[in-house]
C-alpha cells in the first residue's frame, strides 16, 4: 500500500488548519473561560453569599457562590492533559506527536514482534520436509491450532469431515496424499466436478450405474449390473479409471472402497450420478503465506498416519 | 445586564449556546472526515453491488446478519491473522447503509468472500450444525425455498446511482432480468462472496 500521508489526505488545507485552531483554540478558550470566573463569588470569612436573583416559590433562592476548589482543579488538570496528550500523540493532523504513534504504526510493530518470536520458527520448519515435522510433537500441536483456526468450519473440529468435505484423519484421498498433494490442495485449492448425467442415462441407466458402482464394492442392489456396467466403461472410466480406482488428478474418488464423500446411501449415489456434485477447497495459500501452509500440510498429513 | 447574566437566567438563550458549544465536538471530529479521500473515494478495485449482491445485501439485513456478525476487521494481529486484511474506509463507499456493527456471537464477515464454497454456504445457512456442530447460529432455511423480489431492483439502483453510485443504465436496465429465477440463498451467497474481495487475501 502506498505511504499514507494524512495532510494530503485532505481535499484542501483548509481543514487542517481549521482542526487545528479549533482543538488548541477550545483548550485556550476553556482556560480563558475557567479563569473569568475563578473568583465570581468569591465571598471573605464571615461573609454571606449573594443572591443571584433567581427566586422560586417566593423565598426560595439561588445563591452565588464560588466555584468549588477540587472542581476547578480539575478542570485545568484536564486542560493540561488535553495539552500533553496533543503534544505527544497525532490529534491536530498539523503536528504528528512526539512519540510518532499511529494506529497503522502500531498494528506494524506488534505484527513486526510476532515475526520476531515466530517467524524464525517457521523458518525453521520449512527446513524439515513434511514427513518429519509431522512427527514432532511441537510442530503437530501448532499445526492443530491452526486447523482450528482456519480448517475446522467444512472439516470439522475433529478433521473428520461431513457430507460434500472430506475426511482427512483416514488414508483415503481425492487429491492424493503425499505431501506436495496436500500443500498444493491447502495452496491452490482444488475444483472437483462430477458432470451431471441424468439426462444422458435416464431413470433406469442411472439406476443401472448406481447398481454397478456399488458391486464395485462388493454391494448388492436392484439393477441391471451388465447394462451398469456398459454404461460406466462409457461414461465414467474416463475419470474413475477402468477399475473404478479413481484418479488423484481429478479428484475423481476410488469407487472400490467404502468411503463415501457423499453418502454411501443408494439414494446419494444415484443423485450424485444423475445431478453431478461440485466440490471446492478455496485457496489458502495467499491468505496463509508459506510457513503455516507447510506447518498446516505436515498437521493434515500426520493425521492420515493415525489410521 | 451583561450577556453573561442573560444567558444564566434565560432557558432559551442557555440551550442555543450550549448547543452552539457542543457543536464544536462534532464540527471538529465529524465534519473534516468529509473532506478526507481516504473516506470519501472508493479504493482501487472497489465494484459498486450487482443486482444478485445488492438483494442479497438486503436479506442480509431483513434477516439481521448484522445483529451478530460485524463487518469491520480492526488493525491488531489477532484479529488480521483470522479474517485478513484490516477494514479500509474506502471500501464501504458504495454502502449504504454500512454494516460493520459492534456486536460479534460469530465471526466477522467482512473478509468472508471466497474463504468458503458456494456449496459450503448453502448447507451452512439451512442448518449450521450441518457442518459446524459447535454452531450457535440459527438456520435459514427459507432462503432456499424463496425466489427473490425483482420487481423494485432498479428503482433500488436509480435511488443508489443519485447517491453517487456509478451504475451504468445497463445495469439499471438489466437489472430484473439478473434475478430471475434465482432464490434468495443465490443472492445471500452471492453477496457473501464478494464481501471483502477488493483487497487480495493477504495479510
Amino acid at each position: 500500500m502506498p505511504e499514507y500521508d494524512l495532510m494530503s489526505d485532505f481535499t484542501s488545507p483548509f481543514w487542517p488548519w481549521f482542526i487545528f485552531i479549533v482543538t488548541i483554540g477550545g483548550i485556550f478558550w476553556c482556560f480563558y473561560l475557567l479563569m473569568s470566573q475563578k473568583n465570581a463569588g468569591d465571598v471573605s470569612e464571615g461573609e454571606e453569599a449573594q443572591p443571584t436573583g433567581h427566586k422560586w416559590d417566593d423565598d426560595l433562592e439561588e445563591l452565588n457562590n464560588p466555584l468549588p476548589r477540587w472542581w476547578l482543579q480539575m478542570f485545568i488538570a484536564t486542560n493540561i492533559f488535553g495539552l500533553v496528550y496533543l503534544v505527544l500523540y497525532p490529534g491536530i493532523v498539523v503536528f504528528d506527536g512526539v512519540l510518532g504513534w499511529s494506529q497503522v504504526g502500531q498494528y506494524n510493530t506488534e505484527m513486526e514482534v510476532a515475526e520476531k518470536k515466530y517467524g524464525e520458527q517457521y523458518v525453521n520448519y520449512l527446513k524439515q520436509d513434511v514427513a518429519t515435522l509431522a512427527k514432532d510433537k511441537a510442530a503437530i500441536t501448532t499445526g492443530g491450532r491452526l486447523f482450528s483456526t482456519y480448517c475446522t468450519q467444512c472439516h470439522g473440529s475433529d478433521a473428520g469431515g461431513g457430507p460434500g468435505f472430506p475426511n482427512l484423519r483416514d488414508s483415503r484421498w481425492l487429491w492424493g496424499g503425499e505431501p506436495e498433494h496436500i500443500k498444493q490442495t491447502i495452496a491452490a485449492g482444488r475444483m472437483g466436478a462430477m458432470p451431471a448425467w441424468g439426462a444422458v442415462l435416464g431413470e433406469t441407466g442411472t439406476k443401472d450405474v448406481a447398481a454397478y458402482v456399488m458391486s464395485l464394492s462388493n454391494r448388492k442392489t436392484a439393477g441391471d449390473l451388465q447394462a451398469g456396467e456398459e454404461k460406466f466403461k462409457q461414461l465414467c472410466v474416463a475419470c474413475h479409471a477402468a477399475e473404478g480406482t479413481g484418479n488423484i488428478a481429478l479428484g475423481a474418488p476410488d469407487l472400490t472402497d467404502d468411503t463415501w464423500l457423499y453418502g454411501s446411501s443408494r439414494r446419494s449415489i444415484e443423485k450424485s450420478i444423475s445431478e453431478g456434485r461440485s466440490g471446492r477447497m478455496p485457496t489458502f495459500g495467499d491468505f496463509l503465506g508459506e510457513g503455516k501452509t507447510h506447518l498446516l500440510t505436515a498437521y493434515v498429513y500426520s493425521l492420515s498416519l493415525e489410521d | 445586564m451583561s450577556l453573561q447574566a442573560k444567558i444564566e437566567k434565560s432557558v432559551p438563550l442557555l440551550i442555543i449556546f450550549s448547543i452552539i458549544v457542543i457543536s464544536f465536538g462534532g464540527l471538529v471530529q465529524i465534519v473534516p472526515l468529509f473532506f478526507m479521500k481516504s473516506m470519501t473515494q472508493p479504493i482501487e478495485g472497489l465494484k459498486p453491488y450487482t443486482a444478485m449482491e445488492l438483494t442479497g445485501r438486503d436479506l442480509y439485513i431483513r434477516d439481521g446478519c448484522n445483529t451478530c456478525h460485524s463487518q469491520m476487521i480492526r488493525p491488531f494481529r489477532a484479529e488480521t491473522e483470522r479474517y485478513g486484511h484490516y477494514s479500509l474506509a474506502s471500501e464501504f463507499i458504495y454502502d449504504r447503509p454500512f454494516l460493520w456493527g459492534s456486536k460479534r456471537t460469530g465471526p466477522d464477515l467482512h473478509r468472508v468472500g471466497g474463504r468458503y464454497s458456494d456449496e459450503w454456504h448453502r448447507i451452512h445457512l439451512i442448518n449450521p450444525r450441518d457442518v459446524v456442530p459447535e454452531s450457535v447460529m440459527p438456520g435459514f432455511p427459507w432462503l432456499a425455498e424463496n425466489t427473490v423480489e425483482g420487481s423494485n431492483i432498479a428503482e433500488k439502483m436509480k435511488t443508489l446511482r443519485t447517491l453517487g453510485v456509478p451504475y451504468s443504465d445497463e445495469d439499471i436496465a438489466g437489472a430484473a432480468d439478473k434475478l430471475k429465477g434465482k432464490s434468495e440463498m443465490d443472492a445471500m451467497i452471492a453477496y457473501l462472496q464478494n464481501l471483502g474481495s477488493t483487497i487480495p487475501a493477504v495479510r
